[in-house]
């Protein structure tokens, strides 16, 4: 055989006249190169730089904290802020508490949700539970229904008399205890019911593509049912679990909407909710620490994940074709079983949904559902004629703050929807033609960072980049406006939205483009005739799956509203902080009916609520 | 019509070193055939060639024209070098009727309305489709894509056309057809055609020259006989040709004049006009050597027939397959396969006269694995 060859080194080249004009012409007269360089440029304004600020803000002194910090004056260097978090009287109460608070709720919701989810998707691929069809368009709308929307209705049913007004079970007479009203227990099982599509998702996309070939053959060699799924199914959609169990602790770590809305009432707080008050009221630079603490947590989880699922991950799509897969048959477990599942249905979909269209038609909460209990004030009920004083609001169709807020969150889905959504086309285009390059992995590296942190986490990045004038006033202040909340909400969901560019861009094979540019089509040429024709459907399934996602979003916009401001999702938020929650159940009515609406539509064009993630 | 170029061509992604020194001359109207198993760098020579892949070393011209120059960061746009490309997956648009497929190109050279009408039914015709000119690409058979692809690239008439593992996604009755249809096109028009393919059969079929690819470097480059008879190492021996050769091990010794090989077969005498004197061939000493026999040249009969070189040999099995039968033969420790033309059938064990032809024999060194004993193209009736 030929011996191995020497190692040739790239050779370097001396620098002509003629060689430099002639690199200069390839690299700007490229539309491509140009395209790159802007997105960096851009990513790298949007993502790194607010970043750092915020890192940097957490050592400066700010105004509010100049008499507490002898001798400082404005833009000092200080580490009062971590002090004050990590090493103070208070550091057990604003840091330890919610800590382990947060980390006790992460992992409980792990430890029911993700075998949950997991066992959902193995009944839903691999067996033969009847109804699957009805079943399986049904197990993801749970998911669909916002987390803080599911949290208004568990205190609808949980609800004792801490909270003003009655819930459904107090109501019946049962004495609920705040510990299942409110508090961990609460929060972890709301969390549930919304954290469960993770291991579903990713593990019934492991079983799909598992050849039942493989299982076939467990049977042929003699193995038991129990040992072809411990021995052969199990460990090949193993790495699959383990992304859902990290993807799923790192997200109820961040959680904000659920846990102020069970926790805040009784003092329960975790690091999303202590760390909000603490940025709109201050010392902002503790909440600025908690918020870089918050961040770090979950990138050492996304990052583990990565690390473990790395050298994995090319097992999980085993599959060769799409061989019909034989069921497995379940025989004796099949009833019980279908009956877990309705029962799961039953809790996370319909009593939800249930219980928040009857509080809304309620005069009294927790009072019961007959007829001299009902009424259609919440929906066109005018505060003058209210049945009852502790009504603080106007039905929601004759209430100017729903109005507005319809306003604003049509206003501010779509517009941040379409911007994030092309550059999302445009983004996952760089990252799909420019794979193994060094520009595409920085690109997919910077896109990746807003995923790492957790909403509120993100928008405290914004809030101390933007709650002052920057370049020297050529940028204002941007907090309370509408700009700085489109902003946030466009570049936190670059992640999904330049994934699903991605997936799109990654169905035209780059040869269609090539066999164009042979043709003598130049870049835009190839942009319009080939590229925008062929990525139009998934286009628009990604943008109206940005939309939804924008349209409920409550965690990422918290930190930086103001009234003029306010969504629908926030203005029911703070309606359910009053007395009466029946406007604020109409809100999320509301947002449930569009939101499912919006994903029929996103469905018949090919998108999947599963992409979401 | 034109003439291609390429002078010590290096291509790298980042550390790997794909393309390494490739010098390749294409004459006006040939059909040059890049063959080689896969990754051995015969697509990216042809990306090369077409502009798609920027090569960080040597020049190309077309027709004395440079298109590129590494030295001076020049490399021509790939529309502007006057070729064509046929993509192994096809790349037609899928969003376009096949007669939008074919005008594309010629709607982008702004040709009038009757010139694009006219180029595309004559391409449609000549790769004989024009019935489907309005079907969209997924309504069409593998096949019929491909003619599409074909037809699409013959369009504007280029002056050089690259196909690239064209018939690869074909089975195997329609890639005979296509076979035809390619070598019919390449008369017909005239164009200079660069041809990708890791099938041999295709390789030496249709071209007139082949360039033989090994691990980033061309092998050898001579027409499909020559390549056939005289592979220039045992790697390229043990590709080209099917059944594949069969390699005997032997003992050399040159004495500066005449190659004694010494093997289970007997002993044979070359003399020095049949040597390839440029490669290493160690004077005086005994060294290991590889004997490269074509299973077609080996004779066998069922009586002595009283000629030279022939030895008795033992039937290992025997495979008939209708129109040929393969015959695994033994003669001490050296197992080698007979073709034969026609059913016939052996015993197992059965004993059988073999005549070999060693003028028509390669002889390689062993250690460096090189030719060092060219075979005989033509067999004339009566020698040896």
């Amino acid at each position: 055989m030929a011996k191995p060859k020497a190692k040739t080194k790239l050779p370097r080249k001396p620098l002509t006249k003629e060689r430099f004009k002639n690199q200069v012409r390839n690299v700007v007269g490229n539309p491509f190169n140009m395209i790159v360089f802007f997105s960096l440029l851009i990513l790298f304004c949007l993502i790194i730089i607010p970043l750092l600020n915020m890192i940097q803000n957490s050592f400066i002194v700010a105004k509010a904290e100049l008499r507490s910090i002898p001798g400082a004056k404005i833009g000092d260097y200080t580490l009062y802020y971590w002090k004050y978090l990590l090493a103070s009287p208070l550091t057990k109460t604003i840091f330890w508490e919610p800590l382990i608070h947060s980390l006790l709720i992460g992992a409980l919701t792990t430890v029911i949700s993700v075998p949950v989810g997991a066992l959902i998707a193995w009944l839903m691929v691999r067996s033969d539970i009847p109804g699957k069809r009805v079943l399986s368009s049904m197990i993801l709308i749970p998911y669909m229904i916002p987390s803080w929307c599911k949290a208004m209705s568990w205190l609808s049913v949980f609800r004792n008399s801490r909270s003003g007004s009655l819930g459904l079970l107090t109501g019946l007479g049962l004495n609920i205890p705040d510990w299942l009203a409110y508090g961990p227990v609460a929060i972890v099982l709301v969390m549930c019911m919304h954290y469960y599509a993770f291991s579903y998702i990713m593990v019934s996309g492991a079983l799909r593509s598992i050849n039942s070939e493989l299982e076939e053959m467990g049977e042929i060699q003699g193995a038991s049912k129990a040992q072809i799924l411990t021995h052969i199914t199990l460990p090949l959609v193993l790495p699959s679990i383990l992304s859902a169990t990290i993807m799923t602790i790192s997200k109820s770590i961040g959680t904000y909407g659920v846990a102020a809305n069970l926790g805040n009432r009784i003092g329960y707080y975790v690091l999303a909710t202590r760390m909000k008050e603490f940025i709109n009221d201050s010392p902002k630079g503790v909440g600025y620490a908690m918020s870089i603490l918050m961040i770090s947590l979950a990138a050492i989880t996304i990052l583990v994940n990565q690390k473990l699922i790395g050298t994995r991950k090319s097992y999980a799509t085993i599959g060769g074709k799409g061989t019909r897969s034989n069921l497995i048959p379940l025989g004796g477990a099949k009833w019980p079983l279908l009956i877990f599942l309705i029962i799961f249905l039953f809790v996370s979909m319909f009593l939800p949904l249930f219980v928040l269209v009857m509080e809304s038609f309620q005069i009294m909460p927790g009072a019961g559902y007959g007829a001299d209990n009902l009424t259609l004030y919440a929906w066109i009920g005018d505060i003058e004629n209210a049945p009852s004083e502790l009504y603080a609001q106007n039905g929601l169709f004759r209430n100017s703050e729903f109005g507005r807020a319809c306003l604003n969150t049509a206003k501010l889905s779509i517009i941040a929807s379409i911007i994030t959504s092309f550059c999302g086309q445009f983004l996952g285009y760089i990252t799909t033609r420019g794979r193994g390059k060094w520009y595409g992995k920085l690109t997919e590296q910077l896109i990746f960072i807003p995923y790492l942190m957790p909403g509120v986490a993100f928008s405290a990045i914004y809030f101390s980049m933007f709650s002052q004038p920057r370049l020297g006033g050529l940028i204002p202040s941007l907090y309370g406006t509408f700009a700085l909340i489109l902003l946030v909400s466009i570049v936190k969901h670059f992640p999904f939205a330049s994934r699903s560019g991605q997936s799109n861009m990654l169905q035209i094979a780059i040869e269609l483009e090539e066999a164009a540019s042979i043709e003598g089509a130049s870049f835009w040429k190839r942009i319009a005739k080939i590229v925008i024709p062929l990525a139009k459907n998934g286009f628009l399934s990604g943008f109206l799956l940005t939309f939804i996602s924008i349209a409920k979003e409550l965690d990422l916009i918290a930190i930086l509203m103001t009234p003029a401001n306010y969504t629908l999702s926030f203005l029911s938020f703070e309606y359910s902080k009053e007395a009466m929650p029946q406007v604020a159940d109409a809100i999320c009515i509301v947002i449930i009916v569009f939101i499912l609406v919006c994903n029929r539509i996103a469905n018949r064009l090919g998108g999947d609520v599963s992409k979401s993630m | 019509m034109s003439k291609i170029v390429l002078e010590h061509i290096d291509k790298f992604y980042g550390d790997s070193h794909v393309l390494r020194d490739i010098n390749l001359t294409i004459e006006d109207g040939e059909f040059m055939t890049l063959l080689g198993p896969s990754g051995c760098g015969k697509t990216t020579t042809l990306r090369v060639i077409s502009g798609l892949e920027k090569p960080q070393n040597g020049k190309m011209f077309i027709n004395d024209d440079v298109v590129i120059d590494a030295d001076n960061a020049f490399y021509e746009e790939p529309a502007k070098r006057g070729l064509n490309l046929v993509f192994q997956s096809y790349a037609l648009w899928p969003h376009m009727t096949v007669f939008e497929n074919v005008a594309f190109g010629l709607k982008i050279k702004k040709a009038s309305k009757d010139e694009v009408e006219e180029k595309v039914m004559k391409s449609l015709k000549t790769m004989r489709i024009d019935q489907y000119r309005d079907r969209y690409p997924n309504e069409l058979s593998g096949g019929q894509q491909q003619r599409v692809a074909i037809a699409r690239a013959i369009a504007s008439s280029p002056k050089l056309l690259l196909l690239d593992e064209p018939l690869s996604n074909l089975d195997a009755r329609l890639r005979i057809d296509m076979r035809a249809e390619l070598k019919r096109l390449h008369k017909e028009t005239g164009t200079t055609i660069v041809y990708v393919t890791h099938d041999q059969v295709e390789a030496l079929t249709m071209s007139t020259r082949i360039a033989l690819f090994k691990e980033g470097e061309i092998a050898q480059i001579d027409t499909p006989l020559g390549i056939y008879t005289n592979p220039i190492d045992l790697t390229a021996a043990d590709f080209i040709g099917n059944p594949r050769i069969n390699f005997i091990n032997a003992k050399g010794r040159y004495n500066g004049d005449t190659l004694t090989v010494t093997s289970p077969f007997g002993v044979y005498e070359f003399k020095h006009e049949t040597l390839k004197l440029d490669e290493e061939i160690p004077e005086n000493v005994e060294f290991d050597c590889v004997m490269g026999l074509r299973p077609e040249l080996v004779d066998i009969s069922l009586e002595d027939p009283g000629k030279k070189h022939t030895i008795e040999a033992n039937v290992y099995a025997s495979q008939p397959a209708g129109s040929e039968t393969i015959v695994n033969l033994t003669v001490g420790e050296a197992d080698f396969l007979a073709l034969q033309i026609g059913l016939v059938e052996y015993d197992i064990n059965q004993k059988v006269f073999v005549t070999l032809h060693p003028s028509r024999m390669n002889v390689y060194n062993k250690e460096t694995g090189r030719l060092i004993k060219f075979a005989k193209v033509k067999h004339h009736a009566g020698e040896e």
